[in-house]
C-alpha cells in the first residue's frame, strides 16, 4: 500500500503550489470531506432559514464582551478536541489490526499526517482554547471587573486562534499536514526531507494562532494586576485567577520562544538559511534546544490553570476554605519558575553528558515537590469536609489518582538512565497522556460542569455526567495502561505495522480504551443536547452551588456589565464572606456603566490572516503580499477609530437587574 | 505586591504608568551613552588592551552599564509605576532571558564537545 | 461603616449592624471613574518583555552557531567597525531626538512634537539605509546569510532588529498624522509614551547587538 512518492514541483505565479495533486488521494478523506461538506451545507443552510447570522454576528463575532468571548473559545476547543480525537481512535484501530503481516488500513503517508495532526490539535487547539476559554470567562468575574483591560484585543486575540485552527483543518483536504511528529524536528522538518506544504501548514497554523495566544496572555496579567475590585489585593485573590496569572506570566515568557523557533525553520524552509540544516554550519540538535524551552513552560500552561479549577471545586463541595491558600500561591509561583529549568528532561539522550542531564534530572524532581504540596492541599481540604460528590467533585477525586499516577512515572522519567531506556517509547506516551487526559482533561469536563450554570442559567444534567465520566475514567485506563507495558517491553512510539504477534493484545486493549473513551466523548454531547432540551427543568439561581468567590454573586448567566456594582472585598473567597454576613445586593441607585463597543475588526483581521497564511503555505506571493498589506493597513485603520465606548444608562441596569432578579431566567431564552 | 486595604489605591499611578523624563535626564543618559559607546569601540578599533579575553569583558562590563543606563535615563524604569510591576516584569524577564541564554550555550556546548570531536569547518572534510 | 471598618469586625458584629451598612460595606454604591487606558503602557510593557525574549532566542542561536563558518568568512572578514559606529550614533541621536518630542508633547506643543518625531524618523530612516547598504555588500560579496551558520545567525539577529525599527517607523508616521487630526488627546498621548518604550527598547537591543555580534566579533 505504500504510495508512489508524488512530484509536487509544480508552481505556477497565479496559484503557487496549489494545483488538481494538492487533493490527497485517498478515498478515506474524500469521505470526509463528503461528510463534511454535507454538514457544512446544512449548517448554514439551518442558520440561513432561521436568520440567525444577523445574532451571530452582532452578539458573538463582533463582541468584546470576555464572557462570550471565552465561550467560544470553549465550543473552538470542543470542535478541534472532537477532531484530534477522532485522530486519536484512527491511530488506535491502524495499531490494534496492523500485525502478521498486516498493512492495517492506513499508508504511512497519511498514519504520519495522523499522528502529527493529533499531537498538534489537542495541544494547541484543544486544550489551549479550553484554559483560555476557562480563564477569559472566569478571572474578570472572580475579581469583580467588567471585562478585562483590553476588550477589543481578547476578542482579536480569539480570531487568530481560530484562524489557525482553520489553516489546520484546511490541511486535511487541501495538500497535506506534516509528517514530523507534533514538533517537527529538524532536519526531518527541512526543506530537503518535507519538501510538500504539510511542515508549512504546520508552522503558519501555530505562528498565527500563537500570535492570539500571546496577546490574550498579556491582556490577562494587566486585567489581573489593574483591574481587581477594591480591597481584593494578591493574597485574597481567588486561587484560580492565581494560578490564571502565572499562567499567562508563562504565556507570555514562553511563546516568544515558540514564535522565534518557527522564524527559523520558515528561514531555513524559505530562504535556504543554516539554522537548523545538516550542512553549513546548521545544528539540528538547537532546534530541539529551543523547542523544548518553549514546549517545557507549555506544560504547565495547560495544567496550572486546571489546578486552579480543583482549587476552586474542592473548596466549593467541601464548604470549606481550601487548606493552605498561600502554600498553594508559592506552589503555583515556584512551579512558574521552575519549569524554565527543566527543558533539557525532553532529550537527556541527546549526548550533552553527565553534568548536564544530572541538572535537569534533579530540576525535574525537584518541580514535582510543589506539585505534591498541591495534592496534599486538595487532600486536606477534603479531610473533615462535608464533602458533596456531584459531578465537579468526582471529576476531581478522579483526576487526584490519576494525576498522581502519571506523576510518578514522570519522576520515574527524571531520571536520566531510566529515560535512556524508556525515551521515545510508548511509556513515554502512556506518561503525558496519564498526566494531560487525568489533568487537563478531567480539569477541563470537572470546570465545564462547575461553571456551566454560571454561562447559561441551568445545571447539566447529571445521570448522562455520570456516563460520561465513568466511561472516560474506565476508557482512559483500559487505553493507557497497555501502553505502559508495552514501552517497557521497548516498543517505540509512532510506528505503523508490527511483527511480533504477542504485542497485538494489548493494542487490542488499547483499541477497546479508546472506544469507550468515545462513548464518555458521546455522553458529554448528549449531556449538552439533553440538558438544553430541558434546560426549564434543570434552571438554577445565581449561585447553584454554594459558590465561595464572586462569580457566584452575579445571576446566572451574569449581565452584560458582570456587576451592577463592584462589590468590595474584605477576605479571601469575598462570595462566601458576603453570605456569611448577610448582604445584601443594592436594589436602587443604579448608575450609568462605561462598557466597550463591538468591533468587527478582530474577525475581519483573523480572515486575512487565515488567507495570508495559505497563500504562503502555498507560495502565492502575491496574494501573500496583498493580505499582509492589508492586514497592516487595517490595523492602522483600526487605531483611527477613536470612538470605542459607550453607556448603558441607569435606566437600562435597573430593569436588567430588576428582571434578573425577579426570576431565574434560562439561557438561549 | 501591592497590598492596599483601601479602595482604588493602584488608581492614583495609574495616570504614569510610564513615567515621564526631564530634559536634564535625557541629556545625561544621552552624554553617558555616548562615552559608554564610544570606549568599546575604542577598545576594539584600537586593539588598546592585548588580551582579547580581558578586552571581552570589559566591554561586556560597558554594554551593561549602559543598558542600565537607557533603562534610567530613556525608559524612566523606577520601582514605582505601575505599583512595581514594570520592574518586577522586567526581572522576571532578565532571570528568563538568562536562563534561556546561559542554559541553550551550556546545553549546546557540551552536546558540541561530547558528540562532534571533528571541527566545525566542514570545508577540512574529505 | 466604611470599607475598611469590616476588616476589623467580628462576623457577628458585621450581622448585627443595619443592613444598609452591611450593602455599603460590601458594594461600592458611589460613582468612580475608572482611567481610561490605565492598564496600556503596563500591558505595552509587557508586550516588549516577550519580544525581549524572541531576541534573546536570536541572540543564542548567534552564540551557538556564530563560530560555524563552514570555510567561509568570519566576522574578520566582513565587519566594518566605522560604519557600524556611525550606525550606533544614528541610533543613538535618534533615541535623544524622540526624547525631545516627548518633552515638547508634556507641554502641549503639537506641532514641535511633530517635527522632533519627523528628526528622529531622519535618524532612524539613516540607521536602516546604511544597515542595509552593510546586508547588500555582504550579498555582493558572497556573504548572503544562507553561506554558513555564523551568517544566518548574523542576518537574522540585526535583521529582526532592523524590522523593528522599520515597524516603529510605520508607526511613527502613523502616530504624525493621527496628531494632526486629533492633536494631544490623552489617546495620542498614551500612543506617544508606548512609541517612546518601544523606540528606547530597539536602542537598549542594539547595545547588545553592537557589543555582541560586531565588537566581540572583531576580537
Amino acid at each position: 500500500m505504500a504510495i508512489e512518492a508524488v512530484d509536487h514541483s509544480h508552481w505556477s505565479p497565479l496559484l503557487g503550489r496549489l494545483w488538481w495533486d494538492a487533493i490527497p488521494p485517498d478515498p478515506i478523506v474524500w469521505a470526509t470531506f463528503a461528510g463534511v461538506m454535507l454538514g457544512g451545507i446544512a449548517l448554514v443552510a439551518a442558520l440561513t432559514y432561521f436568520r440567525v447570522w444577523g445574532y451571530l454576528w452582532k452578539e458573538w463575532f463582533t463582541s468584546v464582551d470576555h464572557k462570550k468571548i471565552g465561550i467560544m473559545y470553549m465550543v473552538l476547543g470542543l470542535i478541534m478536541f472532537i477532531r484530534g480525537f477522532a485522530d486519536a481512535i484512527m491511530m488506535r484501530l491502524q495499531q490494534a489490526l496492523a500485525f502478521g503481516g498486516s498493512e492495517g488500513y492506513l499508508n504511512a503517508h497519511h498514519f504520519d499526517q495522523v499522528f502529527t495532526a493529533h499531537g498538534v490539535i489537542m495541544i494547541f487547539f484543544a486544550a489551549m482554547p479550553f484554559v483560555t476559554g476557562f480563564m477569559n470567562y472566569v478571572v474578570p468575574l472572580q475579581i469583580g471587573a467588567r471585562d478585562v483591560s483590553f476588550p477589543f484585543l481578547n476578542n482579536f486575540s480569539f480570531w487568530m486562534t481560530t484562524s489557525g485552527a482553520v489553516l489546520i483543518m484546511a490541511s486535511l483536504f487541501i495538500g497535506e499536514f506534516g509528517q514530523t511528529g507534533w514538533l517537527a524536528y529538524p532536519p526531518l522538518s527541512g526543506i530537503a526531507y518535507s519538501p510538500y506544504v504539510g511542515v508549512d501548514y504546520w508552522i503558519w497554523s501555530l505562528q498565527i494562532a500563537g500570535v492570539g495566544t500571546l496577546l490574550s496572555g498579556v491582556n490577562l496579567i494587566c486585567t489581573i494586576v489593574k483591574m481587581r475590585a477594591p480591597g481584593m489585593n494578591m493574597m485574597k485573590m481567588p486561587i484560580f485567577t492565581w494560578t490564571a496569572l502565572c499562567t499567562n506570566i508563562l504565556i507570555v515568557a514562553a511563546f516568544p520562544v515558540l514564535t522565534a523557533v518557527l522564524t527559523m525553520l520558515s528561514m531555513d524552509r524559505y530562504l535556504g538559511f543554516n539554522f537548523f540544516t545538516n550542512d553549513l554550519g546548521g545544528s539540528a540538535m538547537m532546534y530541539v534546544n529551543l523547542i523544548w524551552i518553549w514546549g517545557h513552560p507549555e506544560v504547565y500552561i495547560l495544567i496550572l490553570p486546571i489546578f486552579g479549577v480543583f482549587s476552586e471545586i474542592t473548596a466549593t463541595f467541601c464548604g470549606k476554605r481550601l487548606f493552605g491558600y498561600t502554600s498553594m500561591v508559592y506552589a503555583t509561583m515556584v512551579i512558574t519558575i521552575l519549569s524554565y529549568i527543566v527543558w533539557l528532561h525532553h532529550f537527556f539522550t541527546m549526548g550533552s553528558g553527565a553534568s548536564v542531564n544530572s541538572f535537569f534530572g534533579i530540576t525535574t524532581m525537584v518541580i514535582s515537590i510543589p506539585t505534591g504540596a498541591k495534592l496534599f492541599n486538595w487532600l486536606f481540604t477534603m479531610y473533615r469536609g462535608r464533602i458533596r460528590f456531584e459531578l465537579p467533585m468526582m471529576w476531581t477525586v478522579a483526576f487526584m489518582v490519576t494525576f498522581t499516577i502519571g506523576g510518578m512515572t514522570g519522576v520515574l522519567l527524571a531520571v536520566p538512565p531510566a529515560d535512556f531506556v524508556l525515551h521515545n517509547s510508548l511509556f513515554l506516551i502512556a506518561h503525558f497522556h496519564n498526566v494531560i487526559i487525568g489533568g487537563v482533561v478531567f480539569g477541563v469536563f470537572a470546570g465545564i460542569n462547575f461553571w456551566w450554570p454560571k454561562a447559561f442559567g441551568f445545571k447539566l444534567h447529571e445521570g448522562l455526567g455520570k456516563i460520561s465520566f465513568w466511561c472516560w475514567v474506565v476508557g482512559f485506563y483500559l487505553a493507557f495502561m497497555p501502553l505502559y507495558v508495552l514501552g517497557l517491553m521497548g516498543v517505540t512510539r509512532r510506528m505503523r505495522v508490527f511483527d511480533d504477534p504477542n504485542l497485538q493484545i494489548w493494542f487490542v486493549v488499547a483499541a477497546i480504551g479508546a472506544a469507550v473513551i468515545a462513548a464518555g466523548i458521546g455522553a458529554f454531547v448528549l449531556q449538552v443536547a439533553f440538558s438544553i432540551w430541558k434546560r426549564k427543568e434543570l434552571a438554577c439561581d445565581g449561585d447553584p452551588w454554594g459558590g465561595r468567590t464572586l462569580e457566584w454573586s452575579t445571576t446566572s448567566p451574569p449581565p452584560h456589565y458582570n456587576f451592577a456594582f463592584t462589590p468590595v472585598i474584605h477576605d479571601i473567597d469575598a462570595w462566601e464572606d458576603m453570605k456569611r454576613c448577610d448582604v445584601a445586593a443594592p436594589k436602587s441607585g443604579f448608575l450609568d456603566i462605561h462598557m466597550p463597543k463591538n468591533t468587527g475588526t478582530g474577525i475581519i483581521l483573523g480572515g486575512i490572516a487565515t488567507v495570508f497564511g495559505f497563500a504562503m503555505i502555498w507560495q502565492i506571493w502575491w496574494l501573500a503580499a496583498i493580505t499582509f498589506v492589508g492586514m497592516i493597513g487595517y490595523s492602522i485603520a483600526h487605531t483611527f477609530n477613536y470612538n470605542r465606548d459607550y453607556y448603558i444608562p441607569a435606566d437600562e441596569v435597573a430593569e436588567t437587574e430588576a428582571a434578573a432578579h425577579g426570576q431565574p431566567l434560562p439561557a438561549g431564552a | 505586591m501591592s497590598d492596599h486595604s483601601t479602595p482604588h489605591a493602584e488608581d492614583h499611578h495609574d495616570d504614569h504608568g510610564a513615567g515621564h523624563g526631564t530634559m536634564r535626564d535625557y541629556v545625561i543618559g544621552f552624554l553617558l551613552s555616548v562615552i559608554l559607546t564610544a570606549i568599546p569601540f575604542w577598545l576594539v578599533m584600537t586593539n588598546a588592551i592585548a588580551d582579547k579575553a580581558t578586552t571581552a569583558i570589559v566591554i561586556m562590563a560597558f554594554a551593561i552599564v549602559q543598558i542600565v543606563v537607557h533603562m534610567i535615563y530613556f525608559l524612566h524604569m523606577n520601582t514605582k509605576s505601575n505599583n512595581g510591576w514594570t520592574v518586577m516584569a522586567l526581572i522576571f524577564t532578565i532571570i528568563i532571558v538568562v536562563i534561556a541564554l546561559s542554559g541553550s550555550l551550556w546545553v549546546m556546548h557540551h552536546l558540541n564537545t561530547n558528540m562532534m570531536p571533528m571541527p566545525h569547518d566542514m570545508g577540512q572534510l574529505p | 461603616m466604611t470599607a475598611t471598618t469590616r476588616d476589623t469586625m467580628t462576623n457577628s458584629t458585621a450581622t448585627a449592624a443595619s443592613p444598609e451598612a452591611r450593602t455599603a460595606a460590601f458594594y461600592e454604591l458611589e460613582p468612580h471613574h475608572h482611567p481610561e487606558g490605565a492598564s496600556t503602557m503596563l500591558g505595552f510593557w509587557i508586550y516588549l518583555m516577550s519580544d525581549c525574549l524572541i531576541f534573546a532566542m536570536l541572540f543564542a542561536a548567534y552564540g551557538v552557531l556564530g563560530g560555524n563558518f563552514a570555510a567561509g568568512p568570519g566576522p574578520k572578514d566582513l565587519f566594518e567597525l566605522p560604519l557600524i559606529a556611525v550606525n550606533t550614533a544614528m541610533l543613538l541621536f535618534s533615541s535623544i531626538t524622540y526624547g525631545f518630542a516627548m518633552l515638547v508633547m508634556e507641554k502641549g506643543k503639537v506641532r514641535a512634537t511633530q517635527g522632533w518625531l519627523l528628526v528622529t524618523a531622519v535618524f532612524g530612516a539613516s540607521f536602516l539605509a546604511i544597515e542595509l547598504y552593510e546586508f547588500s555588500h555582504l550579498i555582493h560579496e558572497g556573504a548572503g546569510p544562507w553561506r554558513s551558520g555564523f551568517l544566518t545567525a548574523f542576518f537574522s539577529l540585526v535583521g529582526t532588529h532592523g524590522l523593528h525599527v522599520t515597524f516603529g517607523l510605520i508607526w511613527l508616521f502613523t502616530l504624525v498624522v493621527q496628531l494632526s487630526k486629533k492633536g494631544l488627546t490623552p489617546a495620542n498621548q498614551r500612543r506617544l509614551q508606548c512609541l517612546s518604550l518601544f523606540w528606547h527598547f530597539l536602542d537598549v537591543i542594539w547595545i547588545g547587538v553592537f557589543t555582541f555580534v560586531y565588537l566581540m566579533g572583531m576580537l
